[in-house]
């Protein structure tokens, strides 16, 4: 145990003294608050650069029918837009040209057919920008119905019946199923925190990858392995660079917290809401912590058998290939089901241990499933931890004594036999 | 208080790294260990170390088999620098010294005291991959010193050291023999081997080729060297039975024989040619006995 303790001591505090590794979590710390301040800051840009002047847009308008633009005008303000209009006198020829040159950023043609439909035409540089036309269009429609309910003498009110939305509800009849909205309350949260334990587990079990090579090319490995078995050593670096990943992720977690507290109310209740972040979860945040660390344990002995086979560092992203094919697999299965969390494949690949970590926790955290569900997919998950840690460490034994250029999977079992020797 | 390895053999698969080895050192002596590249030397002390189990054969160490438990006793120094680059000295010394049983502030009193004794405390705070590979070399050998081992495996202690270090570190070692401690070493320089090694053991593709005590090998090798110094023409001494071959000099030649018989003959036929200004016998030296039992199979 004493040697344990040293050696997990001396994985954790030789990489959180790196200064790569302060840097890193201070870019994610910084990126968190910017994020979470990102329309206060956008304010701020805004007013410093000169406000509203600069946003609005003094738009060039041609009108043929003669009518239409006051009309505009109106519904424009009526709107509280903030485009202005201004009446040309030019040809369109003219406007074409000054768009070109980049003098006007665009003009609108306006004009009635025989039918009183209006017709209208946008043009700018390119075809990129959709909000403005996306405006005009509306404020015309708006007023096409107007013009055409005067023609048919309707009022109002008898337009507005036209126009009454009907009621459409989604329910569901699954015992699983969550409400709509629960779910898309669930998502924002389900998708950041997936998106956190897919990259902790690659890092970090590439790191754990990384450590075991550098130590066998530096052969400092023999000395460790002549005074501490490799088993002790393999899991001692898995647990050492685990905390380190856990250390991590709580300062980032801490960070959020703390941006989300202090920042303004418009946010939390706003842009936040929509993503599930101010009714934040307790339970899918347990889920997620839990899940992480089955990831981690179940990805890091697969890399630390993997990494016990090269003997240099260049070949150890070679080698552990094809284990972040399977995560990055297990990522994109969980991905497709955050529009529907209810698909069977994405029973089936909650139950399978690589997969899991990710597809199990995306569905506890969308759905309401029986408890049996993940608690199963969590002992099966830990039975393969167990299994691979036993396995893992007997190719490890034999693995760190081998040198050469071995990089391939085959290697697995003359390491195997090494280690028996 | 011994090492002691009976009848070891060690194979992979098809290929016999290490063919029946038997040895065994004293404690308070230094045993030298000989042999071209992939004789088997590393295995061999992987052996030791307990990485590896032999196939055949039992290694003791005291009369016990060696273990993670011995391993406070065992001091080892691999063939390559074994040391991880990333890591300040300080931290890297003490780290591996907790390992080998000792307490931290233990550990840091004995990198001091050895720091200082290899005139590299200056060092102390820097990154090994700062270090010239011959005060790496010396950080390595701090390393496998700094717990006080009762036993010292010590692959390739002098390669990568300038001849001021090479005295340091041997007089560091047998310091280390006279305070008791049974060492083992390998190196391809027989200098070495022949100053410090009351024992030793040359080994060519796993086996064994020659054992002993320094004077029991160079006289079981038979072969003497005669040196005649002569103003005179000696052309007719390389003709004499028993002399095996002739090294000539701008002073003289260097004979080979057989025999110490054979010695008196050159001298007898020497002097009746003329004064000669020097004649002397001999022992040949670990190299030649080297080259001759593991360089001719070789070739």
């Amino acid at each position: 145990m004493r040697e344990f303790m040293i050696i997990f001591k001396q994985a954790f505090m030789t990489k959180a003294k790196t200064k790569s590794f302060i840097i890193t979590t201070s870019i994610m710390i910084a990126a968190v608050f910017l994020f979470a301040n990102m329309e206060k800051i956008i304010d701020t840009v805004k007013s410093v650069t000169g406000g509203d002047g600069d946003t609005s847009e003094v738009m060039q308008v041609l009108d043929e029918s003669g009518v239409l633009a006051e009309r505009l005008k109106v519904q424009l303000e009526s709107s509280e837009s903030d485009i202005q209009m201004e009446l040309s006198g030019k040809s369109e020829k003219t406007l074409t040209d000054q768009v070109k040159e980049g003098e006007i950023d665009s003009f609108l043609t306006l004009a009635l057919d025989d039918t009183n439909t209006i017709q209208a035409n946008y043009t700018s540089m390119s075809a990129m920008e959709s909000a403005l036309p996306m405006m005009l269009q509306d404020a015309l429609q708006s007023i096409q119905t107007e013009m055409k309910a005067e023609e048919l003498s309707l009022t109002g009110e008898q337009v507005q019946t036209l126009f009454a939305p009907i009621q459409f509800e989604l329910q569901s009849v699954s015992a699983s199923a969550k409400t709509e909205e629960e779910l898309s309350q669930a998502r924002g949260l389900v998708y950041v925190l997936m998106f956190l334990i897919y990259f902790a587990v690659i890092i970090y079990s590439s790191m754990i990858a990384t450590e075991v090579a550098a130590e066998k090319s530096s052969r400092v490995m023999e000395i460790l392995i002549s005074s501490v078995s490799p088993v002790k050593h393999m899991f001692a670096k898995v647990f050492g660079i685990g905390s380190l990943g856990l250390l991590q992720m709580a300062l980032l977690g801490l960070a959020g917290y703390i941006a989300l507290k202090t920042t303004t109310s418009e946010m939390a209740d706003g842009f936040f809401s929509v993503f599930g972040f101010s009714t934040m979860n307790m339970g899918t945040l347990v889920y997620a912590l839990v899940f992480f660390l089955l990831g981690y344990f179940l990805f890091a002995t697969l890399a630390a058998l993997l990494g016990s086979l090269v003997s240099r560092t260049e070949d150890v992203q070679q080698i552990i290939m094809p284990m972040t094919l399977l995560i990055v697999a297990g990522f994109m299965i969980a991905a497709t089901g955050l529009g529907n969390p209810e698909m069977a494949y994405l029973k089936y690949a909650s139950f399978f241990p690589f997969f899991a970590p990710l597809v199990m926790f995306l569905r506890v955290g969308m759905l309401d499933l029986p408890v049996w569900e993940p608690l199963l997919s969590i002992a099966i998950m830990l039975v393969t931890i167990f299994l691979l840690g036993w396995f893992g460490a007997r190719v490890y034994r034999g693995g760190v004594l081998m040198y050469g250029p071995s990089r391939s999977l085959k290697d697995i079992k003359k390491a195997i036999q090494l280690g028996k020797e | 208080m011994s090492l002691l390895l009976e009848n070891v053999t060690k194979r992979f698969g098809d290929y016999t790294a290490v063919d029946d080895l038997t040895l065994s050192v004293e404690k308070g002596t230094m045993y030298g260990f000989l042999g071209a590249n992939g004789a088997g030397k590393t295995t061999t002390f992987r052996m030791i170390l307990g990485l590896l189990n032999a196939n055949e054969g039992k290694i003791t160490w005291n009369g016990k088999a060696i273990s993670y438990a011995t391993s406070p006793e065992i001091g080892y120094l691999p063939e390559e620098r074994g040391l991880y680059p990333k890591m300040k000295v300080e931290e890297q010394l003490i780290f591996l010294a907790q390992l080998r049983g000792m307490k931290k502030s233990d550990a840091r009193m004995a990198m001091n005291k050895w720091l200082n004794r290899m005139e590299i405390t200056h060092y102390a705070n820097k990154k090994v991959e700062e270090l010239s590979k011959g005060n790496q070399q010396k950080i390595q050998v701090v390393a496998s010193l700094m717990h006080n081992p009762q036993l010292l495996i010590l692959d390739e202690p002098f390669s990568g050291l300038d001849p001021v270090n090479v005295e340091m570190l041997k007089e560091a070692i047998l310091q280390f023999r006279n305070d008791g401690a049974t060492i083992v070493f390998s190196s391809h320089r027989m200098d070495h081997v022949e100053e410090l090694c009351e024992q030793l053991s040359i080994i060519d593709k796993g086996k064994q080729v020659v054992s002993g005590t320094l004077r029991d090998v160079k006289r079981s090798f038979g072969k003497q060297n005669v040196r005649i110094n002569s103003d005179n023409d000696l052309a007719h001494l390389e003709a004499i039975a028993g002399v095996t071959s002739v090294q000539k000099s701008i002073e003289g030649a260097l004979y080979q024989v057989e025999s110490e018989q054979v010695a008196n003959d050159l001298l007898t036929a020497a002097l009746k040619s003329g004064p000669i200004r020097h004649f002397g016998i001999e022992e040949p030296s670990l190299q030649e006995i080297f080259i001759e039992k593991v360089g001719k199979q070789h070739a």
